[in-house]
């Protein structure tokens, strides 16, 4: 795989576009860093049962914060490579 | 909706190995030479591990690209990536699923180079979008976050902050503080130390950080939405208030013995911390499971090789190949004591967490509630807490350290899964009569 190579795929309903081998919870924070001035946040994939916003924590595979539905199934963002096409959905 | 199946595929191999970083792929490569078939698994995209993960312009160390090709280029290993193993339905045979299917592994020999997690500790402000473990900020920059024009703090304990620090730096962000629990004198007998690995010397000068205070600790994170600032507690008692982007912290690793555990394998205390229990040949309590790297004990990637093809060889009872790579790991077994020793956890990291902080980040309970309880089946019945998704991974370890509970035996599964994979679990694995 051309690591130089571009993937584009759909967060919440935003195209956005990243190298390949980027994973999903990258592909997060990079949403909402191109996301409208002020409104920027670090990440978020989720929120709490108390309804905290949560992101990325552990970063592999443990922590379960970063659970997203990716092309309607759940699976850890930290640990998906995005793929170009890809569906990725979480609550805001 | 279709019907669930009740029967998953299975399939056969002589050595099946849990985990593809350093240990695994070192058990791979040693217990591939007779020509046994070789199947790893790992819940990763791509092999390699922590310490060696692959991302967007990751430059590897030599060793793990040589060690790496090499078991990529045997024909009786098979790399089988983005798999969680799920339950052990029968003896020696494990449940397995990935995004695709659920399928049954069956196997002669077991390797678990299931690797370690990070210790992170509850403190006010922890579950801010922004925070991190140490660890897992080196982690995620690898996989592509930019972090670039970001203050960050990094802060806990063990050689991991200065590794975490310098990859933040790399990759564009300033890196504001290194707060570092242990003493100037602990830290400085560690570096000491070094000259018994040359190695890892000259790995730490590279890390040099201007940024690195000792006896220093994380107190408090402050922000609405997102990570603005953090208070750290300096070595004369005094407060440091640092405006920042991103707090990541970790305080050392802890083995994830869990699969281990669920196999019925003994696990040693190491530093307060459960470890599963190895002989000489990295062979667990039970028959034919073989343990390596840091599950059995945190002791970092030249230990855990080494480990792995010991456990490799043992495997397919080549003891003289096994012998032969002993003095060499008494050598590096000398290391982590010395790690274990220098970084010890200070009792005060204990009262972090104020009586609203949460603990368990999965079913957000909080310290106040977890006080009055006696014990972790105490705090489960009464609380919730460990009772998510994480199955206590994160919560276990720290009250563990916290209040000193012991976490129960998991149980499966041992990864939220799909139905139809668990439906599975009520047939039985075909185990070749040959076999038993």
């Amino acid at each position: 795989m051309n690591p130089t190579e571009i993937l584009t795929l759909q967060i919440n309903g935003h195209s956005v576009s990243v190298a390949a081998r980027t994973s999903v919870a990258a592909a997060l924070r990079i949403a909402d860093r191109a996301s409208a001035a002020g409104t920027a946040s670090m990440g978020i994939a989720r929120r709490s049962v108390s309804g905290e916003m949560r992101a990325p924590f552990c970063g592999m595979g443990i922590c379960q914060e970063c659970r997203v539905t990716i092309d309607g199934q759940r699976r850890l963002a930290c640990q998906t490579h995005c793929e170009t096409g890809m569906v990725v959905e979480y609550t805001s | 909706m279709s019907p669930l199946p009740l029967e998953l595929a299975v399939e056969h191999c002589d050595v099946l190995i849990i985990g593809s970083g350093p240990a695994g792929m070192a058990a791979a490569l040693a217990a591939s030479a007779g020509g046994a078939s070789v199947v790893m698994i790992d819940d990763n995209p791509v092999p390699g591990g922590q310490i060696w993960r692959d991302g967007p312009g990751v430059r590897l160390p030599a060793a793990a690209t040589q060690l790496r090709s090499a078991v990529t280029g045997c024909a009786n290993i098979q790399i089988v990536s983005g798999t969680r193993v799920i339950a052990a339905p029968a003896p020696r045979a494990l449940l397995l699923e990935n995004a695709k299917r659920g399928w049954r592994i069956v196997w002669k020999k077991l390797i678990l180079c299931t690797g370690a997690r990070e210790l992170l500790l509850p403190f006010p402000g922890w579950t801010l979008p922004g925070v991190t473990g140490a660890g897992a900020l080196q982690a995620l920059i690898k996989s592509g976050m930019p972090v670039a024009g970001e203050r960050i703090v990094i802060a806990g304990s063990g050689p991991l902050l200065l590794a975490a620090a310098a990859t933040a730096s790399k990759a564009g962000a300033q890196v504001v503080r290194v707060a570092e629990q242990a003493s100037l004198g602990s830290v400085l007998g560690f570096g000491l130390q070094l000259l018994r690995w040359p190695g890892k010397l000259v790995q730490s000068f590279g890390l040099f950080n201007a940024a690195y205070r000792t006896s220093s600790h994380v107190m408090a994170v402050q922000g609405q939405g997102r990570v603005t600032s953090v208070r750290v507690q300096r070595a004369n008692g005094a407060l440091e208030a640092l405006v920042c982007d991103r707090v990541a912290c970790g305080f050392g690793l802890v083995p994830n013995t869990e699969l281990g555990q669920l196999l019925g394998c003994g696990v040693i205390a190491v530093d307060g911390m459960a470890a599963l229990a190895v002989n000489a040949s990295q062979a667990t309590s039970v028959s034919g499971i073989y343990a390596a790297g840091e599950c059995t004990g945190v002791g970092g990637s030249d230990r855990a090789r080494i480990q792995g093809a010991i456990a490799g060889h043992s495997a397919i009872g080549h003891t003289e190949a096994a012998d032969a790579l002993r003095p060499a790991l008494v050598r590096w077994n000398g290391f982590a004591a010395e790690l274990q020793r220098r970084f010890a956890l200070a009792d005060g990291l204990k009262k972090l967490a104020d009586p609203e902080t949460l603990v368990c980040r999965c079913e957000d309970v909080a310290y106040g509630a977890l006080t009055p309880c006696s014990g972790w089946v105490d705090a489960k019945l009464h609380t919730r807490c460990g009772m998510g998704v994480c199955q206590g991974r994160v919560c276990g370890a720290a009250t563990r350290f916290i209040f000193g509970w012991t976490p129960p035996v998991p149980r499966p599964p041992l990864s939220p899964v799909r139905l139809s994979t668990l439906a599975s679990l009520t047939a039985d694995a075909r185990i070749p009569d040959s076999w038993s």
